[in-house]
């Protein structure tokens, strides 16, 4: 283990660790804000998940449907989260999401035009008018590398390719990180006013996933061990649209754009199954027949106004997942476990330049022409709607000096997220974490004190898998977890399959406790590895607890025992996971924030 | 289906490096990166490897498959004879870190003396209107997942041909997407043909050939800076005009390029 006395350590106002979108957003502010700043990530920058996004970042611009407003995207946002999201982030994310997006232009953001010459916006899921401003299908591409680009400019110092392993703290909150260089293996140390955690999500837990072996939960365990608490761990977003086939890109994403440019899903014997699966207080807002579905598109892609109502493929993602699932399960999927997804029936033309990386996707990974034929898909898990606890205005969680924004921190998606809800939400709650994280370190003189026997412990935590004679290989524990998250913490859930989730997650913890890593210390994947593992365990954990508490299905959580949602018990309550005094996990459930009375008008008086 | 042999190169910038060879199953549809992890997860946990999307879209796992930059994500084992060994070695024009891992961080210190994007400031942005077709040459240059294997494959950069720092391929886009933007008020003509050194590029479209994104580098992003940067010097009359009317936007024209540093990867045995 190598001795700390020459410990490398870095000082800054404020610590940011992560460099997607949310990261890069908050570092932006909190040095406009005049802090100093560092800038951490595991991959190179410009690598994060962000740049991954396809679809497009939500916001109520108007332009191409001038009725839309930051009200009519609250009320969707809220009903999509199935009323558990926090209203007063719905509130600030729709009224902000439209500056946030400006800005980018404003910094060089390049998105596609309307015949007006302004950002355009298209359609999607939940989302009642055409909202999502978008670059073709590589939105992320174009708001990250903006984004790192404004970030250079601006001088914030960036940590690239090292991950932080655990957070150091004090009697006034946290104080640090500690962590290493992946290059080199070498510790590493960073101390600072204020931390803002942007780590995003948790995917990797499960088998099939649309998630970079980046997302094992490492901000949400880092927070949940710093005494933070973590919330609506049980809502797991399974994308309906993965691919199937073949086994090597199982689960890669199939952008929700697919079904928003008039992509029909049909299951083995041909049935645009769909229509089935409306959930009957929505069915109002979707077209009733093929012809009318049919109109909405042409309409669509002339870019003329119409009174067709949208096809069924782009009822929420919760619902479209579920419906697939189903299909498949009673038999009618495709040979490889999936349904049809077809956009062929446009001019080719159009499909390549709408959807330019998915013609690219399928073509070279799948041997699949998709203006020619039908993509085969199947769910895949995608994003954690749970995450750390935050309050609204400032990204502050419950533990001082910590703030948290973008995937890693829960609230504004409640229960099912929107597509292109992230991208604005990293935006919104980015620039807001860095705003206040700034706040805070300039509240503080002197730089925070390392306390060095954490330090010595998180150095030896990190070693010891080097230096174990023997023991368990991190790889085959990881794909036992992933195996088993899939099998029994899936689509849907029972009971005594997340009693057995539960049992098996104390074993495979066990297992994970003598792990044992081979190789030195420079760019080792398999020792890297443990450290993840050890936090897909920690978020596994919650979200397997959080769904055996919840008895109904809700949102992205369904519960074959309890298939209703019950809304005498559970209704504005979200689950909450903490570490108990004795090192144990615990869960408990708390009420909504309170809503204001403008707020429940907009939502009708249904909530 | 038959195992596939790969030969993958093995080693750090302190020791001699060698190859390794694993059998691997093959399924339908795999590629290099899909045998790499298989490789992690069965007979060498620690061969470094860097990846990110598996779909082509971040530009993480750049590396030479029997001797041609590929992007192992998207590079079909079925491309191969799986009779013949197929190699895997690290870029060779960056330093090696350890096994397929290189030090690319040279590539962000260029992009730092690059001038951003500069707007106007009389215009307010409720006014900015462009047409889709007169930013499609700009979103072409925006594609690019700075993968880097343009500047892998530039004979000027590969062979350190140069005494003078060369910002490659990558960099010449980005510029041009900066330049051609519809209200970009720098002007980095300067810098491009004395910091940049724009000049050493000799239109072999080498870099277009391995682009992953079909970006026409050379045809759509080089050969119209060039064309602009020799305007310049040709037209200095219109050209200090131009500078003029942008105001006194810094053009970034004195910026000094960091020197790549050579240490590619070295075996003792050549590549097949
Ligand atoms: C394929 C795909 C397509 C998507 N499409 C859309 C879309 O169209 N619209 C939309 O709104 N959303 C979309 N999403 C969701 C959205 O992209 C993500 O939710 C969002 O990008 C997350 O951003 P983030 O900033 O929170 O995290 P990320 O962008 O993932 O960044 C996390 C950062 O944290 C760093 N990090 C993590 N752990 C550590 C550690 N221990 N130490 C140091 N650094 C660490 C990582 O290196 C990385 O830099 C999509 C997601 C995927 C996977
Ligand atoms: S065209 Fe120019 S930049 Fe491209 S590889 Fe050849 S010399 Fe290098
Ligand atoms: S221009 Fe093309 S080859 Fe060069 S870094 Fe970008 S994507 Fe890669
Ligand atoms: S892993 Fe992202 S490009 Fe290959």
């Amino acid at each position: 283990m190598p001795d700390l006395t020459n410990l490398e350590t870095h000082a800054h106002d404020v610590l940011v660790i992560g460099a997607g979108g949310a990261g890069l957003r908050a570092a932006i502010e909190a040095k406009a804000f005049g802090a100093d700043v560092g800038l951490v990530c595991k991959s190179l920058l410009g690598k994060a998940h962000t740049v991954m996004a396809e679809g497009g970042v939500a916001a109520a611009l108007g332009h191409v449907a001038p009725e839309d407003t930051w009200q009519v995207h609250f009320r969707d946002t809220m009903v999509g989260g199935k009323y558990l999201g926090n209203p007063r982030m719905a509130e600030l994310h729709a009224k902000e999401a439209p500056d946030r997006v400006r800005e980018l232009e404003a910094w060089g953001a390049v998105f596609d035009r309307t015949p007006d010459g302004r950002i355009l916006q298209r359609p999607f899921g939940g989302h009642s008018y055409s909202r999502l401003a978008h670059v073709g299908d590589r939105t992320g591409l174009e708001m990250i590398r903006t984004l790192q680009d404004r970030a250079v400019a601006l001088g914030i110092q960036v940590y690239m390719e090292c991950t932080i392993t655990q957070l150091i703290s004090g009697a006034d909150g946290v104080r640090g990180g500690f962590g290493y260089w992946r290059t080199t293996g070498r510790p590493v140390a960073f101390a600072a006013k204020a931390i803002v955690l942007a780590t995003g999500g948790t995917g990797r837990a499960y088998e099939v996933t649309s998630n970079s072996w980046e997302y094992s939960g490492d901000g949400q365990a880092l927070a949940y061990e710093a005494g933070a608490e973590l919330i609506d761990m049980e809502f797991v977003q399974f994308h309906p649209t993965g691919m199937v086939w073949p086994p090597g890109v199982r689960g890669l994403l199939v952008t929700e754009a697919v079904r928003g440019e008039g992509g029909i899903l049909r299951n083995a014997k041909g049935e645009r199954f769909m229509w089935k699966y409306l959930p009957d207080e929505r069915r109002a807002e979707y077209a009733e027949t093929d012809e009318e579905a049919a109109r909405w598109v042409t309409a669509l892609s002339q870019g003329h106004e119409t009174d067709a109502r949208r096809p069924p493929e782009l009822s929420t993602r919760d619902n479209v997942a579920r419906a697939i699932y189903t299909e498949v399960k009673e038999g009618r999927g495709t040979q490889h476990g999936g349904v049809f997804l077809d956009i062929s029936y446009l001019p080719a033309e159009t499909v390549r330049r709408k959807l330019p990386s998915m013609y690219e996707q399928f073509k070279e990974l799948a041997d699949v022409d998709i203006t020619r034929g039908p993509m085969e898909v199947g769910p895949t898990t995608h994003y954690a709607m749970g995450g750390i606890r935050v309050g609204a205005e400032t990204g502050a969680t419950t533990v001082p000096g910590l703030f948290a924004a973008g995937e890693v921190a829960a609230g504004l998606h409640g229960a099912n997220r929107l597509g292109g809800n992230s991208l604005s939400d990293l935006l919104v709650f980015g620039a807001r974490a860095g705003a206040a994280a700034a706040r805070q370190a300039s509240s503080k003189d002197a730089q925070p004190y390392l306390d060095p026997v954490q330090l010595q412990g998180a150095n030896g935590a990190l070693a010891a898998p080097l230096e174990r004679p023997e023991g368990e290989d991190p790889y085959a524990i990881q794909r036992d977890l992933q195996e088993m998250m899939q099998r029994l913490v899936g689509i849907f859930r029972v009971e005594a399959d997340l009693d057995e989730a539960i049992r098996q997650l104390a074993e495979l913890r066990r297992r994970w406790q003598v792990v044992k890593a081979t190789g030195g210390r420079a760019y080792n994947p398999g020792w890297n590895l443990v450290f993840e593992l050890g936090n897909s365990l920690t978020v596994s954990e919650a979200i397997a607890r959080s769904a055996r508490q919840r008895t109904e299905s809700r949102g992205a959580h369904s519960r074959l025992d309890y298939p209703a949602s019950d809304d005498a018990t559970w209704n504005g309550l979200n689950s909450v996971v903490t570490r108990a005094a004795d090192g144990t996990m615990s869960v408990s459930a708390t009420p909504l924030p309170q809503m204001s009375d403008e707020l429940r008008s907009l939502l009708g008086g249904e909530h | 289906m038959p195992d596939a042999h790969l030969r993958v190169f093995r080693g750090d910038s302190s020791t001699e490096g060698r190859f390794e060879e694993f059998d691997v199953p093959v399924e339908e549809g795999m590629v290099v990166l899909d045998a790499l992890h298989w490789i992690q997860g069965h007979a060498a946990p620690d061969l470094a490897v860097r990846w990110n999307c598996k779909a082509a879209k971040c530009g993480s796992c750049s590396a030479e498959v029997d001797g041609r930059p590929h992007l192992m994500c998207k590079t079909r084992l079925s491309d191969f004879d799986l009779e013949q060994t197929i190699t895997v070695e690290p870029m060779r024009a960056f330093p090696l870190i350890r096994d397929l891992v290189t030090d690319v961080s040279w590539n962000y210190e260029v992009n730092k003396t690059i001038q951003p994007f500069t707007p106007p400031t009389d215009v307010p942005q409720e006014d900015w209107r462009w047409q889709q077709e007169d930013i499609e040459r700009v979103q072409e240059y925006r594609k690019c997942i700075e993968c880097f294997l343009c500047q892998d494959v530039c004979h000027v950069l590969r062979n350190h041909e140069t005494e003078r720092p060369f910002m490659g391929p990558r960099y010449l886009v980005r510029a041009a997407g900066l330049e051609m933007h519809p209200i970009d008020q720098a002007d980095r003509r300067e810098y491009l043909k004395d910091s940049g050194g724009i000049g050493f590029c000799n239109i072999t479209k080498c870099c277009t050939e391995v682009c992953p994104e079909h970006i026409k580098i050379t045809d759509n992003a080089i050969i119209p800076l060039k064309e602009r940067v020799a305007d310049a010097y040709y037209d200095p009359i219109g050209w200090a005009w131009r500078k003029l009317r942008g105001g006194d936007a810094e053009s970034g024209a004195r910026a000094e390029l960091p020197v790549l540093q050579g240490n590619p990867p070295q075996t003792d045995e050549a590549p097949d």
